[in-house]
């Protein structure tokens, strides 16, 4: 198996984009991203594109032949991966693997979703989807529902507050008011998280990601070239993944997500590191009770602790652990198809030291941690400076 | 949500009468039904298993922001409950107010509609939860 770097990265502002269709968004984050490669278009292999539900969202699918042709890249294999919000993360590992099994040289990865053409109830139905459509969706039980159950599991078991899950929000949007890129730019408080609206009880709107369109691309390369393309190629380290049953209810604990553990063990194995290596983290904060879990699961945190310390502060930006520097899900915007690309595009800037505001001072290990659904998909990557 | 006859059709057993299963391989009891235990794999031997419909809430929650078709239920109870048999099963809860909804409080399966299609279309039934009172 060959080594695999990142040698470009590129991601279209997240929020929502009225005036740029699926096509437009891709190609602004994709021409950002052979650019900052320097690569041209005829040295592209192939292509992987992660996209949850472009058929519910635009009509449109077949989205990943349509993005190679968008950048410009003439004739190469193209294929769609679907793993509902893990889509992007689970295209960049396609992306690894067949650059590791030296089947294609130079790939492209990219993640897209437009959702806000279609009214909220229409993306709640297809969101809905990434559960078990004949035994959650069919009773009206939504996706913020599925986490809301677990959120009422973990308060039960753990003695998690409200207040502090508000906190994983406050964080969040502090750190999205650095990224340029980020949906929100706007701080708020543990106050008005606890008096926004609820939409699942115990959750509320500032606890619940939001509606986004978007786009992320990542280039992949064997590292023993990548320098020929970029001075500071980004290693990936580990790229690991793991599934379980789409229904919540068909799992043994609301207050785990064992793909995610599964995932996590191995990452650390493949890259032979430890927890405490890694101080800059991209996490699936859907909501912020997920934040809180993967926490778990990853192994930062004993369980039915993680919550308490980042009420304490231990995940700001440039504490131990910086956990989501882009804002995350929740500040950064989360369009489904793209995020698991996104966090991949922070952790390379923050690990070459291009995050600006929101830069982690000692940035040398860095994790992303993807989720589909209410956990029946986990996929995980660590990577690492390679200059 | 989508034109829900087909599978509302197909589901109906465990949707009208808790008809889940059971792999006599190892008594490992499954609701909904499915067809190759996960346990046993292909020493699967499953059978029909119908639930008492008696449990105990594990979690609960109130949903406000409902996908299409529940539009005019909401806001609605939702519980997951821990079946006597083994199983959670994920649910309506109804005649309880809000106060009243407690982790570990025993409930009951009873049948009730669930949704119209339509002003004059076709109604829904499935099952739902309701507190034993004690
Ligand atoms: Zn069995």
């Amino acid at each position: 198996m060959r080594k695999v770097a990142i040698i470009g990265v590129g991601l279209s502002k997240f929020g929502e984009r009225w005036e740029l269709g699926l096509k437009e968004l891709m190609a602004e984050a994709g021409l950002m991203a052979i650019q900052d490669a320097n690569i041209s278009s005829h040295q592209v292999d192939a292509i992987y594109g992660g996209t949850m539900s472009p058929g519910r969202f635009v009509g449109q699918e077949h989205v990943a032949a349509l993005l190679a042709d968008q950048l410009g890249f003439h004739n190469i294999p193209a294929t769609r991966v679907e793993n509902a919000c893990a889509s992007g993360g689970t295209a960049l590992r396609q992306g690894f693997i067949s650059v590791a099994s030296g089947i294609h040289d130079i790939v492209v990865v990219g993640g897209v979703e437009k959702m806000t053409d279609v009214p909220l109830s229409d993306a709640t139905t297809a969101l809905g989807g990434a559960g078990d459509q004949e035994l959650e969706l069919s009773q009206g039980i939504t996706f913020p529902g599925l986490y809301a159950l677990m959120a009422r599991r973990h308060m039960h078991e753990y003695g998690t507050t409200e207040e502090q899950l508000a906190s994983v929000a406050v964080k969040n949007h502090d750190n999205a008011y650095k990224n340029p890129f980020a949906q929100f730019h706007k701080r708020i408080t543990i106050d008005e998280v606890m008096k926004s609206k609820v939409v699942a009880d115990p959750l509320k709107v500032l606890d619940s990601s939001p509606i986004s369109d978007g786009a992320a691309v990542a280039v992949l390369a064997p590292l023993e070239i990548a320098r020929k393309f970029n001075e500071v190629p980004i290693e990936i380290l580990a790229s690991t993944q793991a599934s379980d049953s789409l229904s919540l209810s068909e799992r043994s604990s609301f207050t785990e997500i064992k793909a995610t553990q599964i995932a996590a063990k191995k990452a650390f194995e493949q890259a032979k590191v430890s927890q405490k290596d890694i101080n800059v983290l991209e996490v699936h904060d859907c909501f912020t009770i997920a934040e809180i879990i993967a926490l778990e699961d990853m192994g930062f945190f004993k369980k039915g602790e993680a919550a308490k310390a980042t009420a304490n502060g231990e995940t700001v930006l440039n504490s131990k652990l910086s956990v989501n520097t882009s804002g995350g899900l929740k500040g950064c915007g989360h369009p489904v198809g793209a995020t698991g690309v996104k966090q991949a595009v922070e952790i390379v800037w923050q690990l070459r030291g291009q995050a600006k505001d929101r830069q982690v001072s000692n940035a040398n290990i860095g994790m992303t941690h993807n989720v589909g659904g209410s956990g029946a998909t986990s996929v995980i990557h660590i990577m690492k400076r390679a200059d | 949500m989508e034109k829900p006859s087909a599978s509302m059709w197909r589901r109906i057993k465990s949707r009208y009468n808790l008809v889940g299963s059971i792999c006599k391989t190892c008594n490992t009891v499954y609701f909904p039904s499915r067809t190759v235990c996960r346990k046993c794999g292909r020493n699967t031997k499953m059978e029909d298993s119908t639930l008492s419909g008696l449990g105990e809430v594990y979690s609960f929650t109130k949903i406000y922001t409902p996908p299409e078709g529940f539009k005019d239920v909401a806001p609605y109870n939702i519980v997951a409950v821990k079946m006597k048999e083994g199983p959670i099963v994920e649910g309506h809860l109804v005649n309880a107010s809000k106060d009243n909804i407690k982790i570990g409080m025993k409930v009951k399966a009873i049948f009730r509609k669930m949704l119209t299609e339509g002003d004059e279309g076709l109604i829904f039934y499935h099952f739902k939860f309701e507190p034993i009172s004690v």
